[in-house]
């Protein structure tokens, strides 16, 4: 288990933003520790832990929004290491802008690798629209964020 | 899983793929702690480098359950107690520190007797029994196969005691390293026959 930890901890910060991501890591592991005897032999332990972590981040999302709004500086130029404290502003801006089932579908797929099926059973709807919504997440992004990197950047 | 990300979004989540080790050490601790303090860490375990190479630790709530040597292979000796014990297994250090610096005591002649309390649960019937027996044996003494046989109650399971060694699930803390052969030759070891020599040359300094 303790082997996808680092999927679960990218799929946080790109869920619930690096603020609040290790404390969904955490609760989804803990969560995850407590109902491991019961989990079927031969399941899929990747799709499971993202599905905890999915319910995590609806929770953390619902606290979230009873808490007065935290807004921190953003970094000038975009980190490349993921660490909250130099995590790139702008990605995390672009992610949070998008409708939750497109971040959801976006991380679940590109950074939990994740079948679209899989992702329909977790975020319910169809397969077709867990495709749809991650192209369209990525989509969005395309504009919103790797747009102005290639700008900054010069290219 | 992230071979199959296509270039583009992997363009897109650059910032968030990279290894964040420190990152991955805090939680892990955090996690440690969270699950020890609700009763769910069942097996905690860590790695110790001694003179006789890298042993793998681990402890229930009841003891330490298990004492791995390299050879023996650490992935599986963890996956047993996953399959035996409890698949709630964490690095979890904090456990394990009486044992280890019992070990580390022993290693540099300051410890004669372990003091750590024992979870033997993987030893069972008269090979509990030997492992109780072994206990015994004090420090720098050997006894024969045979010895240890009648000792346990079954004075002609000879060849079961020397299962019951081989099987030892806490090597070193129980002694099977003082149970040699009645010609006087060191006999098996789990750890292999080299560290059972290095282990009586340690204890007859």
């Amino acid at each position: 288990m303790a082997d996808f930890g680092p999927m679960v901890l990218r799929v946080c910060r790109a869920v619930v933003g690096p603020d609040e991501a290790e404390d969904a890591w955490s609760e989804t592991f803990l969560a995850a520790l407590k109902a491991y005897p019961e989990l079927d032999e031969g399941a899929n332990v990747e799709a499971w832990l993202v599905t905890i972590a999915h319910r995590k981040a609806i929770d953390a999302t619902r606290a979230a929004a009873r808490r007065p709004l935290a807004v921190g500086s953003l970094p000038e130029r975009p980190a490349r290491t993921g660490r909250p404290e130099d995590w790139d502003g702008d990605l995390w801006a672009a992610l949070a802008a998008l409708p939750p089932k497109q971040r959801a579908a976006v991380a679940y797929h590109h950074l939990a690798g994740l079948p679209y099926a899989q992702i329909a059973a977790i975020t319910g709807g169809s397969t077709d629209a867990a495709r749809r919504a991650a192209a369209d997440g990525i989509r969005t992004l395309r504009v919103t964020y790797l747009a102005r990197t290639r700008e900054r950047e010069g290219r | 899983m992230m071979a199959t990300m296509e270039p583009e979004a992997r363009r897109l989540f650059e910032p968030l793929t990279a290894q964040d080790e420190q990152a991955s050490a805090r939680l892990h601790a955090r996690l440690a702690a969270a699950a020890a303090a609700d009763g769910i860490l069942d097996v905690a375990y860590r790695t110790v480098d001694t003179p006789l190479g890298t042993l793998l630790l681990a402890a229930t709530e009841q003891g330490v359950v298990r004492v791995a040597y390299a050879s023996q292979g650490h992935d599986a000796a963890l996956a047993q107690l996953a399959e035996l014990v409890s698949p709630r297994i964490l690095n979890a250090p904090g456990r394990l520190d009486g044992v280890t610096r019992q070990l580390d005591e022993y290693f540099a002649h300051r410890r004669r007797v372990f003091d750590v309390p024992l979870d033997l649960r993987l030893s069972k019937g008269f090979r509990r029994s030997v492992l109780a027996h072994l206990l015994e044996i004090p420090y720098g003494v050997t006894e024969s196969y045979a010895q240890v046989a009648t000792a346990a109650g079954r004075p002609r399971a000879v060849r079961a005691v020397g299962t019951a060694c081989a099987t030892n699930p806490v090597p070193i803390v129980v002694p099977c390293h003082r149970v040699v052969r009645s010609d006087g030759s060191f006999g098996g070891y789990a750890g292999g026959p080299d560290a059972k020599q290095s282990l009586l040359l340690l204890e007859a300094a």
